[in-house]
């Protein structure tokens, strides 16, 4: 019973982000069909690389007549920033079997590890009951984005233009990081990680900016929680 | 094998790799260094304001502060840190975009 309450956590988590996902997900599915490369080739993106600005990113390549090589590196390049999921999930997973951490691996996005992180480092957080909260929020993510990307190719470019969906995205992680800034550091961390993201924006480094800026704001906010502490320990406290 | 099927199979392989690194270690990580977790604290706060911000800040691609999104997402910001709801947040967000829009 405890389970399965937290199985139920996890999807009331990230049911109110289907908004955000569902039209993300039927342009996933429509935009390879309509440029040319097949519904499978959409439905193959989103089941096997699962993950949406990288997928749009790499079927733009390839209906430009783009080779594989760049097409994947478009998409490898927008994907860098799992590998700091992948390393800020790691000591809360260790426990499991590899099986069940490379499953947890493959049901990775955004949104599953924002929530999550989110529990688990609020307290409210047990470490048998960590894995079913994930998928959770993982499965009900993966399932939303399989059926609208076919509902996407079914039905081609059926999303108004006017209507500002795409806002839906930023406005989700809005929600995510507000709750992440727990300290003065992490605010620190925020606001040199979006700063720094949105120069590296304007300088041209396009998908690479969410890493860099990432990268900047983990390093300053280190800096500051560093800092924190000296003066913590010369003040005695 | 077609040119889409190895970009489908060659970015699948790659993003797989990069979402299992740390995890597939995660058992030889047991005793992460205090350093090494003063890091991983940062990532949340770091990476989500790493997306979040451009996406606000330059929705045509150029900084504007007088761009509807902006406002909107100003006005988001103030409902998410108050209330913490994200279907009230979605919905502050995009209703007052849509209505800046109209104007």
């Amino acid at each position: 019973m405890r389970v399965s309450s937290e199985l139920r956590a996890g999807v009331a988590a990230v049911a109110p982000m289907i908004v955000g996902v569902v039209p993300f997900g039927l342009v996933a599915g429509a935009q390879p069909t309509t440029e040319g490369l097949g519904g499978v080739a959409a439905v193959g993106l989103s089941t096997v690389v699962f993950a949406g600005a990288s997928q749009l990113a790499a079927a733009d390549v390839l209906a430009d007549g783009g080779s594989a090589v760049v097409a994947t590196l478009a998409a490898l390049t927008i994907n860098l920033r799992m590998l700091l999921y992948s390393a800020s999930l790691a000591p809360f997973l260790a426990h499991l079997s590899f099986g069940r951490r490379m499953g947890a691996a493959y049901l990775m996005t955004d949104q599953a590890y924002a929530v999550s992180i989110t529990r688990w480092t609020s307290g409210a957080d047990q470490e048998e009951r960590r894995l079913t909260y994930y998928l959770g929020a993982g499965v009900s993510l993966w399932l939303v984005w399989q059926l609208s990307t076919i509902a996407g190719v079914l039905l081609g470019g059926v999303v108004p233009e006017s209507l500002p969906l795409g806002f839906a995205v930023p406005l989700v992680f809005l929600v995510l990081l507000v709750p992440a800034i727990t300290s003065r550091s992490a605010a620190v961390a925020a606001a040199v990680g979006g700063a720094a993201a949105v120069a590296a924006a304007a300088l041209d480094a396009g998908p690479l900016s969410v890493i860099v800026g990432a990268l900047s704001g983990i390093v300053a906010g280190a800096a500051a929680e560093a800092l924190d502490d000296r003066l913590g320990m010369h003040q005695g406290t | 094998m077609s040119r889409i099927w190895t970009t489908i199979v060659l970015a699948g392989v790659g993003t797989f790799a990069m979402r299992a690194s740390f995890l597939a270690a995660a058992h030889r990580l047991a005793a992460v260094p205090p350093w090494v977790q003063r890091l991983l604290r940062q990532i949340p706060p770091a990476a989500l304001a790493a997306i979040v911000l451009p996406a606000l800040l330059r929705p045509e691609g150029a900084v504007d502060p007088l761009h509807p999104r902006f406002a909107a997402g100003v006005l988001a910001g103030l409902v998410a840190w108050r209330t913490r709801n994200t279907a009230l947040t979605l919905v502050v967000g995009m209703t007052t975009l849509v209505l800046l829009e109209a104007l």
